[in-house]
């Protein structure tokens, strides 16, 4: 095989494999419109963050802006606290409701963002107030039976059982 | 009085011990004179070409052909699993992930080792009985240089971008099984993937793995060509190990970065 046969094949093969790879960073991987780096963090804190996983999107009306970067126990306070990353470009008040969401019954898991009526918006490094924690599954099937067994206990015994289910139930909620 | 068997197996064991311990010692020493001898391999540029073609260019057709057909069996696969659980839509996502992750990579290496990593120990070894290494030191001209290196790093060049093109083309297949086939929504599909794949976590860390497939396998090709006993057994011998020993490395190494790169995800 001459020279230019040889150096025409090598560079068709080093021209589709870096096509391959452009492929596969832009057409499967979204390079592009997911590339921007730039962003701000938010920080929020949660009684229960349920199965939130890093790299959980962030949604404000369904809408993707931003992802999940870390989550850490305040060890003080017993708190979760997710640190999210916000695209540059999208901005909200500084009543926004974040709240710990799952799409469909056994869909992921995502923090979707309510924007409030303030003018002041958030920056960098904020921390959002109001937030609502995840429904756990377990804990509203536990809620609802106790409600069922302190209901049944006051019809059906009127004093002995019925305080301390009533107790139970409002600690509960 | 004779040696006891006892003895005779004692010594047996002794002499294989030696002997591999050996073996590992002179793998290590070639492998830091191979890596000295890299910056030739870079001012030769002519004889690396021509590696990557032999390995490269082609290995193409066995890459692209079986890339094509694992995509597309993924994709029937993964959809009888999914339709259980009523998530049609993210068959893009499976097939994606796991040929960009993992197939990609240990499959398009597998072949690479058993297409162009035994060519290369076969065409060292037989370089080797036929006293052309030799004759190549008698003039003064180093065979690392002129013949180990080049191709050491025409199949570092090569692995990832076959492992690209694998990726790829199972894609592809996917694609035309998925969309074309069963008729699964073109949108969900394409949008799924891009929705899951992460460049940063999934595309170069697949293409990490490929680089260091490339570097285990073309090392050992070279290796055991260099180090094969100059008979047409010899030869043989060393183009059997290359595929083994290079096969279970890889399959060995794909556990030990998918550790470190996939484990505290949270995935």
């Amino acid at each position: 095989m001459n020279r230019s046969t040889l150096d025409l094949w090598v560079g068709i093969f080093v021209t589709v494999g870096i096509g391959a790879i452009l492929f596969l960073s832009l057409k499967v991987g979204n390079l592009l419109t997911v590339s921007n780096d730039q962003g701000y963090r938010l920080e929020a804190e949660f009684d229960n963050i349920g199965g939130l996983k890093l790299r959980a999107p962030v949604k404000a009306a369904g809408v993707v802006v931003g992802r999940v970067e870390r989550v850490k126990l305040d060890p003080r306070t017993y708190q979760a606290v997710v640190m999210m990353k916000i695209d540059r470009g999208y901005e909200f008040s500084k009543d926004t409701i974040a709240s710990i969401l799952t799409s469909g019954l056994l869909g992921e898991v995502y923090i979707g963002l309510d924007s409030g009526g303030d003018a002041k918006m958030l920056a960098d490094g904020d921390k959002i107030t109001k937030t609502q924690s995840a429904i756990v599954l377990e804990k509203l099937i536990g809620q609802f039976m106790f409600d069922r067994a302190a209901s049944a206990g006051g019809t059906a015994a009127g004093s002995g059982n019925a305080a301390p289910a009533a107790a139970t139930t409002g600690g509960a909620k | 009085m004779p040696a006891s068997t006892a003895a005779v197996a004692l010594r047996r064991i002794g002499r294989a011990t030696l002997n591999s311990v050996e073996r590992l010692g002179f793998a290590a020493r070639f492998s830091v004179a191979v890596l000295v001898h890299s910056p030739s391999a870079l001012r030769r540029l002519r004889l690396t070409l021509r590696e990557i073609y032999f390995s490269g260019v082609l290995s193409l057709v066995i890459i692209l052909v079986s890339g094509l057909f694992v995509g597309m069996v993924l994709a029937l696969q993964g959809y009888d699993v999914l339709t259980r659980y009523g998530a049609n839509e993210s068959l893009g996502v499976l097939v994606a992930l796991s040929l960009v992750r993992e197939l990609g990579p240990v499959v398009a290496g597998l072949l690479f080792a058993s297409r162009a990593g035994s060519a290369i120990t076969a065409e060292i070894g037989l370089m080797k009985t036929t006293e052309q290494l030799s004759a190549m030191e008698m003039m003064a001209v180093d065979p690392l240089a002129r013949v180990v290196a080049p191709r050491f790093f025409g199949g570092i060049l090569s692995m990832p971008l076959l492992a690209a093109l694998f990726s790829t083309l199972g894609i592809f297949g996917a694609y035309l099984v998925g969309v074309r086939l069963i008729g699964i929504d073109a949108g969900s599909f394409w949008g799924n993937m891009q929705a899951a794949v992460d460049f940063r976590y999934d595309i170069v860390n697949g293409i990490i793995k490929s680089v260091v497939f490339g570097i285990a396998v073309s090392l050992i090709a070279v290796f055991e060509g260099y180090n094969a006993r100059p008979t047409a057994e010899g030869v043989s011998t060393a183009t059997t190990r290359t595929v083994v020993a290079s096969s279970l490395s890889i399959l060995a190494l794909d556990f030990v970065l998918t550790v470190f790169m996939f484990r505290g995800l949270g995935v």
